[in-house]
C-alpha cells in the first residue's frame, strides 16, 4: 500500500521535527536543531530495519520514491515564493559566497581524497561486473 | 475572471503541481536545446523559479514572490516549509546503511568538512560585505552550503526573507557553477575514482550540481558522488541552526 510508504515517511519527518523542537528547547536556541536532519537518519535506519519491511518494499516504497522525485519541484516552488526583489540589492554578494564556496570545495577534493584507503578504480577493467 | 479566479483559488495547490510541472517541463527543453544539456534543466527551472519571483514581488510589492500573485497562491504551499521538509526527508530513501559505511572514513569527513568549509567561505564574503548580524552571517553562511541548508537554517533562527532569498541564490550559484564546472575541473581534481567521487559529492553537497556535474565528467561516478551528497544537506540542516549558529553567536 502506497500510504504505508507515505505514512512512515512521515512519521519520521513528524518524530524528527519533535525532536528538534526539545533539542531547541533543551540547549536553549529558539530553533528547531536538526529536525530534518534526524528525520532523514531515521528514515534511512527504518528503512535498513527489517521489521519494517512492509513499510518501504514494493508498492510502499512508491510512496516515498515519489516524494523524493518531488523534491526539485518542491524546491522549484520554494524558489518561486521567496523575496527576489529584495534579494537583488546584495546580488554581488550571492555571486561571491556561491563563487567562493565551489573554488574553495573544488581545491579540496584532492586533499581528502587520500584519507584512509588508496583510491581504486572506477570498475574491474571493461564490464568486468556481473 | 472571476470564475477563472475562484477555480484558480479553490484549487490552489492543484495549480501550484501544473504550473510547476509546465516550468519544469520549459526547463529541460531549454537545457537540451540551448545549453546542450550542459546546464541541468533543474537548475534553469530553479532560476525561472526565482526570476518569476522577482517579477511577482515586483508586481504585486508582496515578499512571497510568485505566490502573492492570488491565481498562483497554491505555489506558496507548495513551496512552504511542509512539502520541502518532507521532500528533503523523502531524498534519503535508498540510502543504505552499508553503502554509508562502504563511504568510509573519507566519505564521512568530506561532508562534515564540506559544510564547514562553504559554511565559513560563505560567512566570511558576509562579513566582507559588511554584515555583523549573527543571524545574518549565519543565514548566508548557510547559503553557501547549499540553497535548501540556508532556507532551512534561516527559518529556523528567525532571518528575514530577503536574507533567505539571498543565501537561495548563493546556493543557487554555487549548484550551477558545481554543474558547468565539473566536467572542466575534473582531470585536474583526481576526478577519475569512486573515493574521489564521493569526496567530491561530500564536499560540493548540492544534489543536482553534484549529479549533473558528475553525469558529465563520467555517469559511472554519479552514485558514488550523489551518495555522499544525499547527506550533506542532511547533515547541514543538522549542524546550521545548532552549532554554527551557536558558534557565529558566540563570535559576534
Amino acid at each position: 500500500m502506497i500510504i504505508y510508504g507515505v505514512a512512515l515517511l512521515s512519521a519520521c519527518l513528524v518524530v524528527g521535527m519533535l525532536v528538534g523542537e526539545y533539542l531547541g528547547v533543551l540547549i536553549g536556541v529558539e530553533a528547531n536543531v536538526g529536525g530534518v536532519g534526524i528525520a532523514m537518519l531515521l528514515l534511512v535506519v527504518a528503512c535498513n530495519t527489517d521489521r519494517f519491511k512492509s513499510l518501504f518494499e514494493g508498492l510502499s516504497g512508491e510512496g516515498i520514491k515519489f516524494w523524493s522525485a518531488m523534491y526539485i519541484p518542491i524546491v522549484v516552488a520554494m524558489a518561486a515564493r521567496q523575496n527576489v526583489v529584495a534579494a537583488v540589492d546584495g546580488g554581488l554578494l550571492a555571486l561571491v559566497a556561491g563563487v567562493a564556496a565551489v573554488v574553495v570545495s573544488f581545491a579540496l577534493v584532492p586533499v581528502l581524497s587520500r584519507i584512509g584507503s588508496p583510491p581504486e578504480p572506477v570498475e574491474p577493467p571493461d564490464g568486468g561486473a556481473p | 475572471m472571476d470564475v477563472l479566479e475562484t477555480t484558480f483559488v479553490r484549487n490552489g495547490l492543484v495549480v501550484a503541481f501544473a504550473v510547476v510541472g509546465i516550468t519544469v517541463w520549459l526547463s529541460y527543453l531549454i537545457s537540451n536545446r540551448l545549453t546542450a544539456g550542459r546546464i541541468h534543466g533543474s537548475a534553469i527551472a530553479i532560476t525561472l523559479g526565482l526570476v518569476a519571483a522577482y517579477f511577482g514581488g515586483l508586481v504585486t510589492g508582496g515578499n512571497t514572490g510568485v505566490a502573492d500573485i492570488t491565481l498562483l497562491a497554491g505555489v506558496g504551499v507548495m513551496g512552504g516549509g511542509m512539502f520541502r521538509d518532507f521532500a528533503i526527508v523523502a531524498t534519503a530513501f535508498g540510502v543504505h546503511l552499508s553503502e554509508l559505511k562502504k563511504a568510509g572514513l573519507a566519505g564521512v569527513v568530506s561532508i562534515f568538512a564540506g559544510v564547514v568549509v562553504s559554511f565559513v567561505v560563505g560567512a566570511v564574503v558576509a562579513l566582507l560585505f559588511g554584515y555583523t548580524d549573527p543571524v545574518a552571517i549565519t543565514t548566508i553562511g548557510a547559503g553557501a552550503v547549499t540553497y535548501i541548508v540556508g532556507p532551512v537554517t534561516g527559518a529556523a533562527i528567525g532571518a528575514s526573507s530577503e536574507l533567505i532569498a539571498l543565501s537561495v541564490a548563493a546556493g543557487l550559484v554555487k549548484s550551477i557553477l558545481v554543474m558547468i564546472g565539473t566536467p572542466m575541473v575534473a582531470r585536474h581534481i583526481g576526478l577519475d575514482n569512486p573515493q574521489s567521487a564521493m569526496v567530491f559529492g561530500g564536499l560540493m553537497g548540492t544534489t543536482s550540481g553534484v549529479a549533473g556535474g558528475l553525469a558529465a565528467t563520467d555517469p559511472k561516478l554519479v552514485p558514488y558522488g550523489a551518495m555522499t551528497a544525499t547527506f550533506y544537506t542532511g547533515v547541514g540542516c543538522l549542524l546550521g541552526p545548532s552549532v554554527l549558529f551557536l558558534s557565529v553567536n558566540a563570535i559576534f
